[in-house]
């Protein structure tokens, strides 16, 4: 299947400041991809180059086939910024039935496209009235107008409460099973995991890595961490038996490679009658994100 | 292309709306028309000429003051105020070019100014002519005034934007757009007098003069409107020096104002970075 989205070798830079370095990477209609990195790592001039908002210094975009800020392109991408902002005068209403109406889709929708994300009660209220959470879906709903092929979201889901949360995304799997190919930042990896195909971590304008969970999970191969209670007593066997372990006041504390854990498993089990408790952490997703945006010297 | 020049008028014309310029721009035509009318209807049988046509002469004085500040002010905040609120960049993502942003916002004000200058000169109009029948002869002069009134109008509001693309802060715009409405309506003519006097009927007087004045949009507008009237009599000092310049090079110059002051709009908005 043809990309939807395809990035090659982009390069950016602001003055002195590598924005983005030899950046490539393809979204396929119905994907879901997550962009993830720290304030600064690019994400925002990645996806402003996307939106055709600025130009690259090098490489090569292509967006549905044209080029990013094509009148073509324009028609098949729809953006939400991040801290998505309207004239506060207008009702969310009026704003959403402008939005339609550049689109050329028939704005008697608008009603029922702010129902559908929350805001039917509030349609007639000034935007000056809405909370942080009531813009981030107004700016939701104009990014919904006219089956967009490619949605850029930046940091849709701040502002947003969990149960808005888990619509967003509910939405957002329905734009994906039509077809939509979706591309979306966010800080956090805890909460995109679950909800996308793939990730994508940039640190400090170069792509460090990118796949699924599991692929970057094998990737990063960070220790697994075994907690081990000891039965009263024989704590000070125990220690004689795993050199490397840290003594805390609850047990032994120990860690191994990801390929060295049933090993290690197979040890503690011998020694099944000192030992009252066994706990097997895996590296969190925090901790996979930090090794790879850490990686570039940041 | 024009469904979107619509949409943006439409959306313009609410916030206008909410904003209360059209009530203000349409209070202060009326008012200063009224106030206006009412002291300027003393002198009519002294000059020969009709009561609509004294009144028309003193609006356009007043107007050559008002309709460029109206324009500014309905014009400071349409590109400084979106990069400030921050939805300029979401806006340039769909598929309407910039000139039809332009174009759709020129189309709202232009309305609301009409409106404006509808209400105030036709009040005046209204008292003239319930206080003197014969004053109906003046209408072809209203008339002039009006039409002529909109492309000044639309000429400062090309300038408000200009200035307000220039400045990408909505401050800094309005502080801009004070400035040339001085530099342009105030301080010129001042200039142009001051120079003239110390010249004394030299070279500046008979040859940089005329073109200084045509090439103001302001002052090519009084020129057109007071060179036209029969009135003139009534003219400031500006217009009565320089009443030997051809009707049809003031005519030019308030036509073809509004078209440089939109080019000068567009090309300053094409430079905003999103």
């Amino acid at each position: 299947m043809t990309s939807t989205l395809t990035i090659s070798r982009l390069t950016k830079r602001f003055g002195g400041v590598h924005a983005l370095t030899d950046v490539s990477l393809t979204v396929a209609p119905g994907e879901r991809v997550a962009l993830l990195g720290h304030n600064g790592a690019g994400k925002s001039t990645l996806m402003k180059i996307i939106l055709g908002l600025i130009s690259p210094d090098g490489g090569e975009i292509s967006v549905c086939g044209a080029t990013p800020g094509d009148a073509e392109a324009r028609e098949r991408v729809a953006y939400l910024p991040e801290n998505a902002a309207f004239h506060y005068a207008l009702t969310g209403l009026e704003q959403i039935t402008f939005y339609m109406r550049l689109r050329g889709v028939d704005p008697k929708g608008a009603r029922d496209l702010l129902g559908r994300v929350g805001l039917g009660d509030a349609a007639t209220r000034r935007i000056g009235t809405y909370s942080k959470g009531m813009r981030q879906r107004v700016g939701l709903a104009q990014a919904l107008i006219g089956h967009p092929r490619l949605l850029v979201l930046d940091e849709p889901t701040s502002g947003l409460d969990p149960v808005s949360r888990r619509d967003f995304y509910e939405l957002l799997d329905g734009l994906a099973a039509e077809g939509a190919a979706i591309l979306l930042s966010s800080h956090a990896l805890t909460e995109v995991e679950a909800r996308t195909d793939r990730l994508l971590i940039l640190s400090g304008g170069r792509m460090v890595a990118g796949g699924s969970l599991s692929d970057l999970r094998s990737e990063a191969a960070l220790p697994v961490a075994l907690h081990v209670t000891a039965i009263n007593g024989y704590a000070s066997e125990l220690m004689e038996a795993f050199p490397n372990a840290i003594q805390t006041k609850e047990g032994l504390h120990l860690t191994c490679a990801q390929d060295d854990k049933l090993a290690t498993l197979a040890r503690i089990s011998e020694m099944r009658g000192k030992v009252a408790d066994l706990e097997v952490i895996p590296p969190s997703l925090e901790d996979i994100y930090s090794h790879f945006s850490r990686r570039d010297g940041q | 292309m024009i469904a979107r020049i619509l949409a943006t008028a439409r959306i313009e014309a609410n916030i206008a709306r909410r904003n209360r310029w059209v009530l203000i721009a349409v209070l202060l035509m009326v008012v200063f028309s009224l106030v206006l009318s009412a002291a300027g209807s003393a002198p009519t049988g002294a000059l020969g000429a009709d009561r609509l046509s004294v009144v028309v002469a003193s609006l356009t004085s007043l107007s050559v003051y008002l309709v460029p500040l109206v324009a500014l002010l309905m014009s400071f905040d349409a590109i400084a105020g979106e990069v400030e609120r921050g939805t300029l960049p979401l806006l340039l993502t769909y598929p309407v070019a910039r000139w039809e942003v332009l174009a759709g916002k020129l189309l709202a004000h232009v309305a609301i100014l009409i409106v404006a200058l509808v209400a105030g000169y036709g009040s005046a109009a209204l008292i003239a002519i319930l206080n003197d029948t014969e004053a109906v002869a003046g209408l072809g002069a209203l008339w002039r005034l009006t039409w002529t009134s909109v492309l000044l109008g639309a000429t400062f509001l090309g300038i408000g934007y200009a200035v307000s693309a220039l400045s990408r802060r909505a401050s800094g715009a309005a502080g801009l757009a004070i400035g040339v409405w001085l530099g342009l309506v105030v301080l010129y003519d001042l200039g142009l007098l001051a120079a003239v006097v110390a010249d004394d009927g030299g070279f500046f007087t008979t040859q940089v003069f005329p073109a200084a004045l045509l090439a103001n949009p302001a002052d090519a507008f009084r020129l057109f409107n007071l060179s036209a009237a029969e009135a003139s009599a009534a003219a400031s000092g500006v217009a009565g020096a320089a009443g030997a310049i051809p009707q049809w090079q003031s005519l030019c110059s308030v036509v073809s104002w509004p078209f440089l002051a939109l080019a000068l709009a567009a090309l300053t908005f094409r430079k905003v970075d999103a």
